[in-house]
């Protein structure tokens, strides 16, 4: 779906793309999104592109997509996890157990540290499988594929050894936050307050990087270029926050939540934004950390060497088993935090949770542009692979589609999608 | 045997300073097969000295084990006259010991100035990695190497053979090396290329470096090498002064393993 943008090369958008130094295949995946996005919304009726359903859209995207940024640089090291989703599953369990039955007792029910304790547990516990993933494989050589496949079988397994395969019901009040719903969503101030913040932070980030290079006598982007992506920047995070804010509390618990802030009921019902979910507000905090991390610090500059040339790497001096023991820890802290936010948005702790996932987190990672030969991917890409598994996904739902119907679609778009961006790779050689 | 050694290399090279690095007894093995075998070589400031023999003649083994790739078995390392213990690329690198690898081992993905300072990055003070100021050292030692050089941004597999060997090279010489290997640098360069390396070699030699020359080319080594050893299944034939032996006589080294009378035979002499 890439290749959309490779005859642009020649025309005036393209030129206008190397202006701005954009990344073309992102904008491709933006276009590609862009087309899904309008011909669900043709296909039923105007239901898709309505700010309920975009709102719904990206909190089903969270969990996915905080795990597909860890994928990228397991991928970009010529590695594989299949176990996230039997990690999630583990974790889910464990961090229901903690919750629901072992901290009521030693704190006292619905604690106010009931919900950082149960967080703390879950990113700890993934963490500590990844690190042990990641030993293996790294200092005792063992193929990622291997070990991550026992590791699916063995996780699942363990998740349902936990209470039995007994369901885990209700979750902390204060940990349902982070799954999303009704609480939780930031509202509307905050939504606006944060959206400014962002803009603030994407004016000054360009403005540094722009001086830096003017320092150092480098060639730079035209002004106007520097002031257009900054303006299309912050178009986009004010599109998102008014979208946010624009779906409405239910009638239901607008009144619930009217009455806890004492506010009075009018005649004609009150109208409450939800604003960006918390979920939301995750994934894109992972987002933008794990970009850093694997842009800005010495990890990443490593983990693309070892992607690019392992040789090289060891030759470099890089201790190139200790990185790749990290990148696996990380993907599984970062499964840590998916489980806190599946668990929570189900706000019951099952041992099936996270099945298929290992699939979905990697199809978002190769559709988000990852190479399975290893050394290229961005973090970006992927969690816009997992907002677009999710789109078709969502908009089959939507039209009623039949589930067997949704795998053979979003199989045959994966393969195609793989295709698609060979065939652009070659064309930009 | 390892001070014999020495002695005898003493009037072949007319020196009387200490070596810049010397390897003694060295032997490693790779699975029963003996790779290098008790080889002695020695390298002096300002010195080229070339390694020649065939392929699989141990050399880019013995090289590996200077530059930390390898572990050896037996043997031991000494970096001016004192007794060193390199058992990885980052040793060797602490010591002044840097390599150009024939595969160049570059990472592909990576820019120039990534892969120049790769494992040896410039940081901001806030523990970021400062791209900026290694763009600009990268600027400024390519100027020095490759003049017309202008792809800073690109991924270094975009890059044409000799772009890439500059940027191998850059990274060898920018931290300030005494001993530099090259593991036949020529070997991907057309003719003009070539002879850029030859200049830099020479270049380097006039600035102190020591450089080991690694090549099957019998004709490089003699333009620009003080001095050659030659290997033979994993075993030093001999080294000599390029004065004192004639290129036929090296050749008969290489092949049939017979030491001229110019040359000091090493335990690989037949």
């Amino acid at each position: 779906m890439t290749a959309t943008t490779a005859p642009a090369r020649a025309n005036p958008l393209g030129t206008i793309t190397a202006k701005l130094e954009l990344d073309t295949r992102l904008i491709g995946m933006l276009a590609a999104l862009a087309i899904i996005w309008v011909g669900f919304d043709l296909l039923s009726g105007g239901v898709f592109l309505t700010p309920r359903n975009l709102w719904n859209l990206s909190v089903q995207t969270a969990s996915v997509a905080v795990m597909a940024t860890g994928m990228v640089l397991i991928i970009v090291t010529r590695n594989i996890d299949l176990s996230v989703g039997a990690i999630l599953g583990f974790v889910g369990m464990v961090v229901g157990v903690v919750q629901a039955r072992w901290l009521p007792g030693m704190l006292s029910f619905d604690h106010w540290l009931t919900a950082p304790i149960a967080v703390l547990v879950a990113v700890v516990t993934g963490g500590l499988i990844g690190l042990f993933h990641g030993w293996l494989i790294a200092y005792l050589a063992i193929p990622s594929f291997i070990v991550t496949l026992g590791g699916l079988l063995v996780w699942r397994g363990a998740a349902w050894w936990v209470t039995t395969g007994q369901t885990v019901a209700p979750m902390d009040g204060r940990f349902k936050v982070l799954g999303g719903g009704i609480e939780g969503a930031i509202g509307a101030t905050a939504t606006w307050v944060l959206a400014a913040i962002a803009c603030g932070l994407i004016v000054i980030a360009l403005g540094f990087a722009r001086r830096r290079r003017v320092r150092f006598g480098f060639p730079v982007r035209a002004g106007w270029a520097d002031a257009v992506l900054a303006a299309l920047a912050c178009a986009a995070v004010l599109g998102v926050a008014a979208i946010a804010n624009a779906y409405p509390l239910p009638v239901g618990a607008a009144r619930r939540f009217a009455e806890a802030q004492g506010i009075a009921w009018p005649e004609g019902g009150l109208i409450i934004p939800h604003g960006i979910a918390v979920p939301v507000l995750i994934a894109v905090a992972v987002g933008i950390l794990m970009t850093f991390l694997a842009t800005r610090l010495r990890f990443g500059r490593y983990v693309f060497a070892i992607g690019g040339n392992p040789e090289a790497a060891e030759l470099s001096g890089i201790p190139t088993r200790w990185v790749l023991m990290k990148v696996f820890g990380l993907m599984g802290v970062l499964c840590g935090i998916s489980a806190c936010i599946s668990t929570a948005r189900l706000n019951a702790a099952t041992n099936a949770a996270g099945t298929l996932d290992e699939l979905y987190v990697i199809a978002a990672a190769v559709i988000g542009g990852t190479s399975l030969a290893g050394g290229v991917g961005t973090i970006a890409g992927a969690m816009l692979g997992a907002l677009v598994m999710q789109s078709l996904q969502s908009g089959m739902v939507l039209l009623g589609v039949d589930t067997p119907l949704q795998n053979i679609v979003v199989g045959a778009v994966l393969v195609v999608a793989v295709w698609l961006d060979g065939l652009y790779r070659k064309r930009i050689r | 045997m390892a001070a014999g050694t020495t002695t005898l290399n003493a009037p072949v090279t007319a020196r009387s300073t200490t070596p810049l690095v010397e390897m003694r007894n060295i032997s490693i093995s790779f699975g029963g097969i003996k790779a290098v075998d008790d080889v002695t070589v020695d390298l002096h400031p300002g010195e080229v000295v070339g390694l020649l023999g065939h392929n699989g003649a141990g050399k880019s083994t013995l090289i590996k084990i200077l530059s930390g790739a390898y572990r050896a078995d037996a043997g031991e390392i000494y970096v001016n006259g004192t007794r060193v213990d390199i058992s990885s690329p980052r040793d060797a690198k602490r010591h002044g010991i840097e390599t150009i690898y024939q595969t160049l081992a570059l990472a592909d993905n990576i820019d120039a100035a990534g892969n120049i300072f790769l494992g040896r990055e410039m940081m901001t003070p806030y523990g970021t990695l400062d791209d900026a100021s290694m763009e600009s050292e990268t600027r400024k030692v390519m100027a020095r190497l490759n003049p017309h050089f202008r792809r800073f941004k690109e991924p270094v597999k975009a890059l044409s053979g000799g772009q890439r060997q500059s940027v191998a090279i850059a990274r060898a010489i920018y931290f300030n090396a005494r001993v530099l290997i090259m593991d036949e640098p020529t070997a991907a360069l057309g003719p003009a290329e070539t002879q850029q390396v030859a200049d830099l070699v020479l270049q380097l030699k006039k600035e102190g470096i020591g450089i080991f020359l690694i090549s099957h080319d019998i004709h490089d080594v003699f333009d620009l090498a003080d001095r050659v050893s030659v290997m033979k299944n994993g075993r030093l034939v001999g080294s000599a002064k390029v004065t004192d032996v004639t290129q036929d006589e090296v050749l008969g080294m290489i092949i049939l393993g017979k030491c001229p009378p110019g040359a000091i035979p090493g335990p690989g002499a037949s």
